[in-house]
């Protein structure tokens, strides 16, 4: 145990650091439960996301039906001109808008600023319902051509049910976020964390979840729309 | 503990803002470029730029420990493998179609806009 607190108290770094953390006969990770425990959390949801694109990627490699052109599929007519990924374009800024401002109720949660906290925390969740709301329109949008999860007439039929699989999940993703982040919003603002010892540690919890969903989606936005 | 990583000043979030926004628009440029391995890669680096930038700054992950940072950031590494396995079976999966039933006879329609 000694080796592993400097002389300053402080614990070692780097790889010293991580052979005493798991060594040390004592909590290996010294983070605030909720924190370690949402991040578990994310790594298997992690893992599920990939199965989802993972199985998209096979499916679009071993179909002999040509792929339907996304830059096509999701154009809208905008300035008399069809432009490629508009919608989707909009959908990106937004979500990472909600990103900084999440960002910045997580600082402002440390500074006890209930305020500030409560509404960029609203902030967060009005731009996330309106990603949600965003993608409705979508959704809509290619059922009224004629995408069904089992074909389309651009072509391979995998691209529906890729399609509908992956964006539902992260659109669920988000829809459940902008209530988690309702619930603590208010619950900033109304002193429940005040009456608990006031730890605002909560505010970056659900920050990582909201980070990650933002996360997920740029990762949906690389191979399911630009590849 | 997470203490260090709670007092920093609100520069950095402002900075990787910005990035992300710059990020996402020369992302969205790439739909402009021609198929190839240019654009693949651009889409892959841009993909990864910003992904580092949420999980290191937005997360907080640059600063929690090398513990916490490889027992977290590891795991994902093996799906690298599944990766691997599946493109080698889809490849397969294809050949045995075009083997078996043919070219595809499918005319695609081009997509109407609105």
């Amino acid at each position: 145990m000694s080796e592993a607190v400097l002389e300053n108290g402080a614990e070692a770094p780097g790889k010293q650091g991580l052979v005493d953390d798991w060594s040390r006969d004592k909590q290996v990770f010294g983070l605030p439960w909720g924190k370690a425990m949402m991040w578990i959390f994310l790594l298997s949801d992690t893992f599920i996301f990939s199965c989802f694109l993972v199985g998209y990627m096979m499916v679009r490699i071993s179909t002999t039906d040509p792929w339907p052109n996304p830059s096509e599929v999701f154009a809208l007519d905008a300035f008399g001109y069809p432009v490629p990924l508009l919608l989707i374009a909009l959908m990106t800024f937004i979500l990472i808008t909600s990103s900084g401002t999440m960002a910045l109720a997580v600082n402002m949660g440390y500074r006890k600023n209930r305020k500030a906290t409560f509404w960029l925390m609203v902030a967060t969740a009005v731009l996330g319902a309106s990603f949600v709301g965003m993608q409705a329109f979508e959704w809509s949008k290619l059922i009224s051509e004629g995408v069904r999860p089992w074909g389309n007439p651009f072509g391979a039929a995998q691209f529906g049910s890729s399609f509908f699989m992956i964006t539902g999940f992260h659109g669920l993703h988000v829809s459940a976020g902008v209530i988690y982040l309702l619930v603590i919003a208010f619950r900033v603002r109304n002193g429940f964390y005040e009456r608990r010892g006031g730890n605002y540690e909560i505010v970056e919890v659900t920050g990582l979840y909201w980070h990650f969903v933002d996360l997920v989606w740029v990762f949906i936005f690389a191979f399911f729309y630009l590849w | 503990m997470s203490d260090d990583s709670t007092q920093h000043p609100l520069k950095i979030y402002w900075i990787m803002w910005g990035a992300l926004f710059v990020l996402s628009t020369f992302s969205y440029a790439t739909d402009f470029l021609q198929d190839g391995t240019l654009r693949t890669t651009l889409i892959l680096a841009f993909m990864f730029a910003k992904a580092g930038g949420i999980v290191w700054i937005f997360m907080h992950m640059g600063w929690e420990r090398l513990a916490f940072k490889v027992a977290i950031l590891g795991p994902p590494v093996a799906i690298l493998v599944l990766i691997w396995l599946m493109s080698l079976e889809g490849h397969y999966v294809e050949g045995s179609r075009l083997e078996h039933y043919g070219e595809s006879t499918f005319e695609p329609q081009t997509p109407e806009h609105h």
